[in-house]
């Protein structure tokens, strides 16, 4: 599974970043995360506020930070 | 509505501590403490009602809506959205580009882009706890006007060469609205409202403290009889002051309370409010990745001119 952050360095993009590595380790799942900073590829997704969480490049949040056990909820449908 | 606390307020300031009613210090210590009372109970309730409705105008669906509208109709419709969406100056570039890929003309963007911040849910918030709901209505309806204006002025510039960045337009703009239940919105609102809250209350205790000292120890018509309350190039002056000053608006609002009851000018304040919120130099900072520096320029120049003109005309009018 592919995580990608999406936001171009402000304070709340790394703040999801870190709310992702906590999700991630806590359920227990694989996943690569990546921070996407270039605005070109940001723009790519369509999305127009950030910070985005994108989960094998589909949009699950954007504009906001979620919480842990959301983040959690949304990978447990996704393959490793 | 807030009689309840001021004679509370009184009864502890008063007859508690013993100041003296009328007294320099009763009546500063008696405007501090009732000030930022009210002014926070405003503040969280206005905040989370603003966020909660503006969470069922997510900027995408106002980008479908206003892609492919007429010219004119495009700009009253970006400026009323931003007015009307969730903005944070932080996703400015995202956000920016995103008009422009779905063919929404750089002007209409530039309403946008000018509204929504001019709006900003705390400087709402502040305006409807400080000034009342008139002067709160009369400063968005005067916002709206200087988005449209000014984005069309800059729409007729023919400025397209200056985006740095080359945007790709999108195919169809589409926009599909997530479901959210009223539950997780009452509650994401309030966690948003608490953290706006933290970010500017401090700032609002020391733009309270300072304007405490002021109702208490300055006279009344200080700034009309020193300053010149009237004096022709006040709203510049207003104008220039508010650019650095973003990050303070939340401080800053309460002490222009105190100053216009002390003679300063109500075009003089509006025009130094606006200038705090919509000229903020950080995200013109933000914004100088993908704009040339002359696109900035002018856009801060318009707007700035606006403003200013507004504040000539309040303070020839009012």
């Amino acid at each position: 599974m592919k995580i990608e952050i999406l936001g171009t360095g402000c304070a709340k993009c790394n703040t999801l970043f870190e709310v992702a590595k906590e999700a991630v380790a806590k359920s227990g799942k694989f996943a690569q995360i990546d921070k996407v900073e270039d605005i070109q590829k940001i723009m790519e997704y369509g999305v127009m506020s950030t910070p985005a969480l994108v989960v094998d490049g589909e949009i699950k949040v954007s504009g906001r930070v979620p919480n842990t056990s959301e983040v959690i909820d949304m990978l447990k449908g996704e393959k490793d | 509505m807030f009689d309840w606390l001021f004679d509370i307020v009184s009864w502890l300031v008063f007859d508690s501590f013993g100041l003296v009613g009328g007294s320099h210090l009763g009546e500063a210590v008696h405007f501090f403490i009732y000030d930022t009372i009210k002014i926070f109970i405003l503040l969280v309730t206005i905040i989370y009602i603003v966020t909660l409705l503006r969470s069922y105008f997510p900027v995408e669906k106002a980008r479908a809506y206003i892609s492919g509208k007429h010219k004119l109709t495009g700009h009253v419709l970006a400026a009323v959205f931003g007015v009307i969406t969730p903005f944070c100056s932080c996703s400015a570039i995202p956000l920016f580009l995103g008009f422009l890929q779905a063919r929404i003309p750089l002007g209409v963007t530039f309403s946008y882009l000018i509204s929504a911040p001019l709006s900003d849910a705390v400087v709402i918030a502040l305006l409807l706890s400080i000034f009342g709901w008139k002067i709160a209505l009369l400063y968005v309806g005067i916002g709206l006007l200087i988005a449209i204006v000014a984005g069309l002025i800059i729409g007729a510039m023919n400025l397209e060469k200056e985006i740095l960045i080359e945007v790709k337009p999108l195919g169809e703009v589409s926009f599909e609205e997530q479901v959210i239940p009223i539950l997780a919105r009452l509650k994401e609102s309030w966690e948003y409202t608490i953290d706006i809250f933290k970010k500017i209350y401090l700032y609002v205790i020391i733009g309270v403290g300072i304007g405490a000292f002021i109702h208490g120890y300055v006279p009344a018509d200080f700034i009309a009889k020193y300053a010149g309350g009237d004096v022709w190039y006040a709203p510049i002056v207003g104008v220039v002051m508010g650019i650095p000053m973003y990050s303070n608006a939340a401080g800053i609002l309460p002490l222009v309370e105190v100053l216009t009851d002390k003679g300063m000018l109500l075009g003089t304040a509006l025009s130094f409010m606006m200038a705090v919120v919509a000229l903020s130099l950080p995200e013109a900072m933000i914004l100088k990745r993908v704009l040339s520096l002359k696109l900035i320029s002018i856009f801060f120049g318009v707007v700035g001119l606006g403003i200013l003109i507004v504040g000539y005309l309040f303070n020839f009018i009012l």
